[in-house]
């Protein structure tokens, strides 16, 4: 396929509205296959301007006179203008915008194409692999294995290559599970938590089916769970759905543990939403959120009435009493939902959060998503194909990754000094996570990864963030390791919307910015004097 | 003590306010002359002043013993399972008794003692000269000068004795519009802004009726218009809103008819009066009644601006109903927000913070005076002029300045904080958030600016924890005249001081009075930026904040900077004395083992630095409030066998209130 077939223009004279305090931009504007352009000329700065075409979520185009306007909302929660002369011009660059940015094809995106200097191909994609995991698991206890069952990805597409299962059950058993869950997820290990040797472990439901049928196999393993963690411990199954839901998948093949048939485990049904109507919520959230005329009873009901942070409560809720059930019980967590894919990695991707330390750091954190969301099979390319402006009828969208990523918000928000990363790190994720010009977030699960062979041909999202000039925006200057779990509170009242994503198209750049800067020039200026301190003082007197 | 029926009650249990499932701390509780007390088995104590006391409630028996619920002024909520009724119902009617004093000598201000000796005590009080913030205003000027006209309090009892009115105003025309004024309460000057030479006036609505005029009320109007020679025009803000008198005026039909009639002449803007046809209409039927606003007719050169802030009464139950709501056990997200819409309570803050603005916006963009008032002129139009001055003016975004200013626009103006607070056993109905109100605002501007101001929210918070708590003398009483008469300077203590000595708690890390671009505050009112502010109204439920401070930490570092660049100047100024000491041959190696290994300043520096980072540890080590236990995630608490025996950590800030 040929870009140069679907840009109708080669270049007009725009002017560029960015958002209400950001001064316009006017040059000429440009497409090319990825990427729309404005140069101002040569003496201004900055000297160009560039948005790549996967990040606009929808347009709209206007014309008057001899000119003509284009919105484009952006997935990232943008909104630009462009004022652009000529009606023909106008057409053409929206006609054009609109064929690019709605290519769906994997392997001509951007990723495949993007050379950064100062990058090499291939840099920081084994950062994270599961066996790294396993090496800290397997300094503290016996009871797990590294299994290879899925090499080829024929037990499960979407799990990598090796997974963490108990040491007791054979490769074979681990097979006849994994036929025995939706999408052949079978229990894997999920994390270890040292101190209270307990584990947490996801899967997809159980295909019991309406004859309720059974899978000793499966059984064996999750027996095998507990015998691994000590004796006597006892496991809890949350299952995120209602347990009507649950009930109701039988019918359609799936349902969830019979309790006679898994001794020591307890079932818990944590409804969580999921699918379109989170997607809803978020849509409407965002919507509320570009009204800047509304009064404030308005305002008010309209951030009840789109249920988001009832979402965010929920989840934060449900991590929690999986992660006191771990810490403060010694029980052993199983969570699945249907697919496993959603809010199941909402789930256990949070717990280990609160509870463990190195997860809060930046590499941890990044580590945690790489196992937890990119590896562990979430559906990017289907949850993150459309954003909140879209006009498109919605097919697998849906916001989990930023809800996770809000309820790390709140985490922070409410501890800190205890994470590494700072909020714009959790920004760049979520821009990211919809439009990007590295690999890390492309295609659904390692499978589809393999065969586009997007580890090597394109960046890795963790070397792009490990630039220096980078580090100021993504750390958090404040940070002090923190050994202990953070509780957090999951209250009403102590959950705030989250202003500095959802708000970003309507605010003016905040003075909270500015007070940023300030503390990391306190920072930064203690790190100084302290460095400088001895060494200058005993120096200066030279021959 | 009479009212003190029983002095001790064992085996008393404090209920966690949101736990669902009845954890409780079992501990003593005393009761003393001033104070409740409760001290639980890990020997924590709660203290609850008396005068913080807003209601007692006694619950029906249960088979624990008998709940008592506490709900006090600075929000929080104390829930009591005491074992046996008989002493439930003693220290109920006790507190019922100590709570509510039907004279201002019993509150505890008056037998609050401090230890300090009565020239210590003076000083505090002349801690706050308004006279002297007047001058730092520039006034008097050749357009302003000091009135003694109510030195003796004989045109306005609520006015403070020294009173600031313009040049060309004579004592006639000031007497003769205090008569015209409810109250009293004529226009005078509240804040001076000298580059543009607006002044912000204040007073109480005009009891025109219906066609009376008041010809020397007009001319003190003139007079402050004209003694502003920026600008000849002025605006007069009505800060009540227009529906308020619309009932009334719907059963008036006939009157409307009439009034419509009048015609407004004099309007030369447009936009204000296409605007504000309907709000006249309603405020003229307040004229009706006697009491309204000025007529516009006889006015020259006046905007009228109608802003809707809402009266004391809707402003109460307002909060109340914010306090139901926020007060239920397992609440959720949507209820939350939906109670937060219905109490109304955002959207007040937003109206008084909007009257602000366009007042602010008047003097600093029109250059125009201002005048502002609502029917009393001590509610609404305190927090609005106040308001405005601090958006106008930095000195009161610092630590004194703010105090200056509630100093002049509340309490000197004669803001009645002993029948807003309920200090005595009086009219509930007088009772109302009004200052509380303002706070919020000012919590509000300092979300938006956060490097604005030199103050932080545990000075906002402890100045709302004293208004009630009567300890001092600075709140008590009505007005001026009554606080005289009351001889607080000579037998209570000023809080100022207090506060002062403190300081170092109520630092804004980030407060830089240069980095502002300009000096007044542009804040944005598009409802987003109002939020529920949790540390007020939780300020006592642990399990509901952030458990780590940044301010504390930012504050440490701040410190340390300072004293390690201090450290570095001394060593280097060591080392030029000792090089201009010392032949050059032995120098290097000598100093540098004696600067090195040995200087007192370098360990001094090394020690401090191990100090100031241990604060940083304790942070860490007890993560306040951060126990699962404490927070409630689920509601299968019972599914879990063998529930931990519960250490529910609720810190209560109770020193503060001993200090």
């Amino acid at each position: 396929m040929e870009f140069a077939e679907m840009i109708r223009t080669g270049q007009a004279q725009a002017e560029l509205l960015r958002g209400p305090e950001e001064p316009p931009l006017r040059g000429t504007l440009c497409i090319t296959g990825h990427h729309l352009l404005l140069s101002p000329g040569p003496q201004a700065t900055p000297d160009l301007w560039l948005l790549l075409l996967r990040n606009v979520d929808s347009i709209e185009k206007r014309v008057a006179g001899d000119s003509g306007t284009i919105t484009l909302r952006c997935k990232d929660l943008r909104v630009l203008q462009l004022d652009i002369e000529g009606v023909e011009a106008t057409l053409d660059i929206a006609r054009s915008i609109e064929a690019l940015s709605s290519l769906e094809s994997v392997i001509t995106s951007f990723p495949f194409f993007y050379r950064p200097k100062g990058l090499r191909l291939g840099d920081a994609w084994h950062f994270h692999p599961p066996e790294c995991y396993y090496k800290r698991v397997a300094r503290e206890t016996n009871a797990w294995r590294l299994s290879e069952a899925n090499e080829d990805f024929s037990l499960c597409p979407s799990y990598p290559r090796a997974v963490i299962v108990p040491r007791a059950v054979d490769d074979s058993a681990v097979a006849r599970s994994a036929r025995f869950r939706q999408g052949g997820r079978f229990p894997v290990l999920s994390y270890y938590h040292a101190p209270s040797g307990t584990v947490l472990l996801r899967a997809g439901q159980p295909l019991t089916g309406p004859q309720k049928r059974r899978c000793s196999e499966d059984e064996e393993l999750l027996r095998a769970v507990l015998a691994g963690a000590r004796p006597g411990a006892r496991g809890f199954i949350v299952d995120t759905r209602s347990p009507q839901a649950a009930k109701q998948a039988r019918m359609t093949g799936g349902g969830t543990e019979a309790k006679a048939a898994y001794p020591g485990w307890k079932r818990l049904h944590r409804p969580l939403e999921r699918g379109r109507p989170l997607q809803e919520s978020f849509v409407r959230l965002v919507e509320a959120c570009g009204d800047l005329e509304q009064s404030m009873d308005r305002w008010l009901n309209r951030l009840e009435s789109c249920r988001w942070l009832s979402h965010v409560k929920e989840t934060l809720s449900t991590a929690c009493l999986a992660a006191q059930s771990m810490e403060q019980e010694g029980a052993c967590i199983l969570v699945h939902g249907a697919e496993g894919t959603d809010s199941t990695l909402l789930i256990t991707s949070l717990a280990q959060l609160i509870l463990d330390p190195l997860s809060r750091t930046m590499a941890g954190f990044q580590e945690l998503i790489e196992r937890e969301w990119v590896q562990a099979g979430h559906p990017f390319q289907l949850r993150c194909a459309h954003s909140a402006f879209s006009h498109a009828r919605p097919k697998h969208e849906a916001p989990t990754f930023l809800l996770f990523l809000d309820c790390v918000w709140q985490l922070g928000r409410q501890f800190p000094l205890s994470l590494e990363f700072g909020e714009g790190m959790l920004l760049a994720l979520f821009d990211h996570a919809y439009a990007s010009p590295f690999g890390t977030f492309l295609c659904n699960n390692e499978k589809e990864r393999c065969l586009c062979e997007v580890r090597t041909r394109t960046h890795s999202l963790w070397s792009g963030l490990s630039q220096p000039k980078e580090q100021r925006k993504l750390r958090n200057p404040l940070y002090v390791p923190n050994p202990l779990a953070i509780w957090p509170s999951a209250e009403p009242q102590s959950l705030r919307l989250w202003q500095g994503l959802f708000l970003r198209g309507t605010r003016p750049p905040e003075p909270s910015e500015v007070a940023w800067e300030k503390v990391w020039q306190i920072v930064t200026d203690q790190e100084k004097t302290e460095g400088s301190q001895p060494t200058d003082s005993a120096s200066e007197p030279g021959p | 003590m009479e009212h003190i029926r029983t002095t001790k009650v064992e085996q008393v249990k404090l209920l966690d306010r949101f736990s669902t499932s009845n954890k409780s701390l079992t501990g003593t509780l005393y009761l003393t002359a001033t104070h409740l007390l409760f001290i639980d088995a890990h020997q924590k104590e709660t203290w609850i002043l008396h005068h913080h006391i807003a209601s007692v409630e006694k619950l029906a028996l249960t088979t624990s013993g008998c709940p008592l619920v506490i709900q006090c002024k600075n929000f929080r909520t104390v829930h009591f399972i005491v074992p046996r009724e008989r002493d439930c119902h003693d220290i109920y009617n006790s507190l019922l008794q100590l709570s509510k004093q039907a004279k201002y000598e019993d509150l505890y201000a008056f037998s609050y003692n401090p230890k300090q000796n009565d020239a210590e005590r003076l000083r505090g009080w002349e801690l706050i000269d308004l006279a002297e913030e007047y001058k730092r205003m520039g006034v008097p000027n050749s357009n302003w000068q000091l009135s003694d006209a109510n030195r003796e309090y004989k045109i306005c009892e609520t006015y403070p004795r020294e009173l600031y009115v313009p040049r060309i105003a004579s004592k006639p025309i000031i007497v003769g519009s205090s008569k015209f004024r409810s109250k009293g309460r004529f226009p005078v000057l509240s804040y001076y802004h000298q580059s543009k030479e607006a002044a912000i006036c204040r007073c109480s609505q005009p009891l025109s009726g219906f066609s009376a005029r008041c010809l020397e009320d007009e001319h003190l109007l003139q007079a402050i218009s004209k003694a502003n020679p920026a600008n000849r025009y002025m605006y007069v803000m009505d800060t009540r809103p227009r529906h308020r008198v619309q009932s009334w005026w719907a059963t008036q039909k006939d009157i409307g008819r009439i009034i419509v009639r009048i015609s407004s002449k004099i309007w030369n803007d447009e936009k204000i009066r296409e605007s504000d046809e309907k709000k006249r209409l309603n405020a003229m039927a307040n004229r009706a009644a006697g009491k309204g606003y000025e007529n516009e007719d006889n006015y020259s050169n006046i905007r009228f601006q109608f802003v809707g802030i809402e009266n004391i009464h809707v402003m109460r139950s307002s909060l109340q109903k914010l306090l139901e709501v926020n007060g239920t056990k397992g609440l959720s997200v949507n209820d939350f927000y939906s109670g937060l819409e219905s109490s109304g309570w955002l959207r007040h803050i937003k109206a008084v913070m909007d009257a602000a603005i366009f007042l602010a916006k008047a003097i600093a963009a029109e250059s125009a005076s201002v005048l502002v008032h609502c029917s009393d002129g001590w509610d609404r139009t305190s927090q609005v002029c106040s308001l405005g001055s601090l958006l106008l003016d930095p000195y009161y975004r610092t630590i004194r300045g703010f105090m200056v200013l509630i100093e002049k626009d509340w309490i000197s103006f004669g803001h009645k904080f002993s029948e807003r607070c309920g200090h005595l056993d009086g009219d509930p109905k007088e009772v109302s958030p009004v200052f509380t109100q303002f706070l919020e605002c000012v919590w509000h501007l300092t979300e938006q600016f956060p490097q604005a101001f030199e103050f932080n929210e545990a000075f906002l918070l402890q100045i709302h924890e004293h208004i009630h708590s009567c300890q001092f003398g600075n709140f008590i009483g009505n007005c001026q005249k009554e606080r005289e008469e009351l001889k607080l300077k000579e037998k209570t203590y000023s809080l100022w001081p207090f506060l002062l000595d403190d300081q170092k708690k109520y630092l804004n890390p980030l407060y830089s009075s240069q980095s502002q671009k300009s000096a007044v505050l542009e804040p944005n009112t598009v409802s987003f930026n109002f939020k529920f502010w949790r540390n007020m109204y939780h300020q006592f439920d642990r399990t509901l904040h952030p458990r780590q401070s940044v301010f504390n930490i930012i504050m440490n570092m701040n410190e340390q900077n300072k004293q390690l660049e201090k450290d570095i100047k001394d060593l280097e100024s060591q080392i030029k004395q000792r090089k201009t000491k010392q032949t050059d041959g032995i120098l290097s190696k000598e100093l540098l083992n004696s600067v090195r290994p040995e200087s007192p300043a370098l360990k001094a520096t090394l020690s401090l630095k191990e100090q100031a980072l241990l604060p940083v540890n304790n942070v860490l080590r007890t993560i306040e409030g951060s126990s699962p236990a404490a927070n409630r995630y689920s509601e299968y608490a019972d599914e879990f066998s063998k529930a931990e025996p519960a250490v529910v950590s609720l810190e209560y800030g109770v020193a503060r209130m001993t200090c």
